[in-house]
């Protein structure tokens, strides 16, 4: 809701911006998320912001100068605009992903009534994914071991092959998975756990900084309209 | 004698391929008896085990459970009877926390609310596991992780607990305390291995299963001291392991 939010802020409104990313900050803080890891993390946003950055050299229309360079007006809004809002909304992912377990969200996600069926397939990517991960990384060493080492693409094919090896692998596995659910009644429809509802201590927290930003959004196209 | 808690008469199945895997396998296991079922890679032991709460059908023969004949329309009360325990506990544990796992049985068969948080808890304790609920599986150690897949079966307390190669991959320490897990509870145990001791340990009966049927049903010490009978069908202590010697003990 907090990325929705950021998503309606007119690019004009510097202000509501810069309370946008206090609020984030200071979510963080009171986290006491280390700051090394939130930079470490904002590292996937490089390729966005080298887009970003180039947005004012390509760009079409009135052109001003900076620093000596010859700029479009069009293309630094859109570069401040798609920065800004990118590095919020990855800010607000890392929080989330830092503070919460993965079966929590997966559980919060049942509580706000996601599809079942999607919860239970990230349910089944969380729990399988490092062990096909493992699997891919023992046969690496295990090729390795008998001197496979690819330098150019037409050497790459033992890769492929042994993916491929591991997509059947992994389907078999997900046969037996079904067995072992089979054999615990599972009937086609995953059952509810019948889990605590929040508090309304819980809702007010987890919607405060949301609800913050739906104001910032509101006041800031308000204003400006 | 009393009903059997399971009973298997003639029961026959060909993968799809047309390789035959069962072929008349007939075999009972009595209530409160832990039963060893031991033969060779590919003897058929697995496939078997797969027909005991009606996962494969049989082509012809029968499975009962308690008198209940195990078919499409007897299913989920042959499942709530039968707890099958898989060999590799990852094909097992798909849930995101141990917890849910668990919950995962008793809810699919209308368990809800505390009753089903007692249920978990309980199946966690008897495996000694308890402190784990919130534990995401791959967290786990192999031998915890064997033992919470024990507990996703107990927690639907079934008559019969059927386990598939209990032992395999888990280091001496986890194997004893998996022995020690499994003496204490108080369920029928139909146990298919490869792991002679671990057998002769915790089943005082055991049958041979070979090319799809069982070839002998006895004390499970008559069985691993019949060496004619342990060579024909593939079976072998380990080096200088002597049945005798441990009946004496």
């Amino acid at each position: 809701m907090f990325v929705v939010a950021v998503l309606f802020i007119p690019s004009q409104a510097f202000w509501a911006y810069a309370l946008a990313g206090c609020l984030l900050a200071g979510v963080m803080i009171l986290a006491e998320l280390p700051a090394g890891l939130v930079l470490r993390r904002l590292v996937v946003e490089i390729p966005i912001l080298v887009f970003a950055l180039l947005l004012p050299f390509f760009g079409q229309g009135e052109t001003t100068e900076v620093l000596g360079l010859t700029l479009s007006v069009e293309g630094l809004w859109g570069a401040w605009t798609i920065i800004a809002k990118a590095t919020l909304g990855l800010g607000a992912s890392i929080a989330l992903a830092s503070t919460t377990t993965i079966p929590d969200i997966i559980r919060a996600m049942d509580h706000i009534r996601v599809p079942r069926v999607i919860t239970a397939i990230a349910g089944f990517m969380v729990r399988y994914l490092d062990i096909v991960a493992g699997e891919f990384s023992r046969r690496k060493v295990a090729m390795s071991a008998r001197g496979y080492q690819p330098r150019w693409w037409w050497q790459t094919g033992p890769m492929a092959q042994s993916a491929g090896a591991l997509f059947i692998r992994s389907y078999e596995r997900g046969e037996r998975v079904h067995q072992a659910m089979v054999a615990r009644g599972f009937s086609g429809r995953m059952p509810s756990f019948g889990d605590r509802p929040a508090t309304a201590r819980e809702w007010v927290v987890g919607l405060s900084v949301p609800a913050a930003a739906l104001v910032l959004a509101f006041l800031s196209l308000t204003v400006l309209s | 004698m009393s009903e059997p808690s399971l009973e298997v008469v003639d029961l026959c199945f060909s993968y799809p391929d047309g390789h035959e895997a069962l072929s008349g396998v007939d075999l009972h296991v009595h209530h409160g008896e832990r039963v060893a079922l031991l033969g060779p890679n590919g003897a058929g032991k697995t496939t078997l085990l797969l027909h005991l709460n009606g996962i494969l059908t049989a082509a012809s023969g029968r499975v009962r459970v308690s008198g209940l004949e195990v078919g499409s329309d007897t299913s989920m009360e042959v499942r709530r009877r039968v707890g099958l325990v898989f060999q590799d506990p990852d094909d097992q544990l798909f849930m995101p926390t141990v917890g849910q796992d668990v919950a995962f049985g008793p809810a699919n068969f209308g368990v809800e609310g505390e009753d089903l948080d007692v249920r978990v808890t309980e199946a966690l304790g008897a495996v000694s596991m308890a402190d784990s609920a919130d534990r995401a599986p791959h967290h786990l150690s192999y031998g915890e992780r064997r033992r919470v897949a024990i507990a996703t079966a107990l927690a639907i307390k079934p008559e019969i607990l059927v386990l598939d190669e209990p032992t395999s991959n888990l280091d001496p320490a986890s194997r004893r305390e998996l022995i020690e897990v499994l003496r204490e509870l108080p369920v029928t145990q139909l146990v298919a291995t490869h792991d002679l001791p671990f057998a002769l340990e915790l089943c005082p009966r055991a049958l041979v299963m070979d090319q799809g049927r069982i070839v002998a049903a006895d004390q499970t010490a008559d069985i691993l001291t019949d060496d004619e009978l342990m060579r024909r069908h593939r079976l072998e202590l380990p080096y200088r392991f002597d049945p005798r010697a441990q009946g004496r003990a």
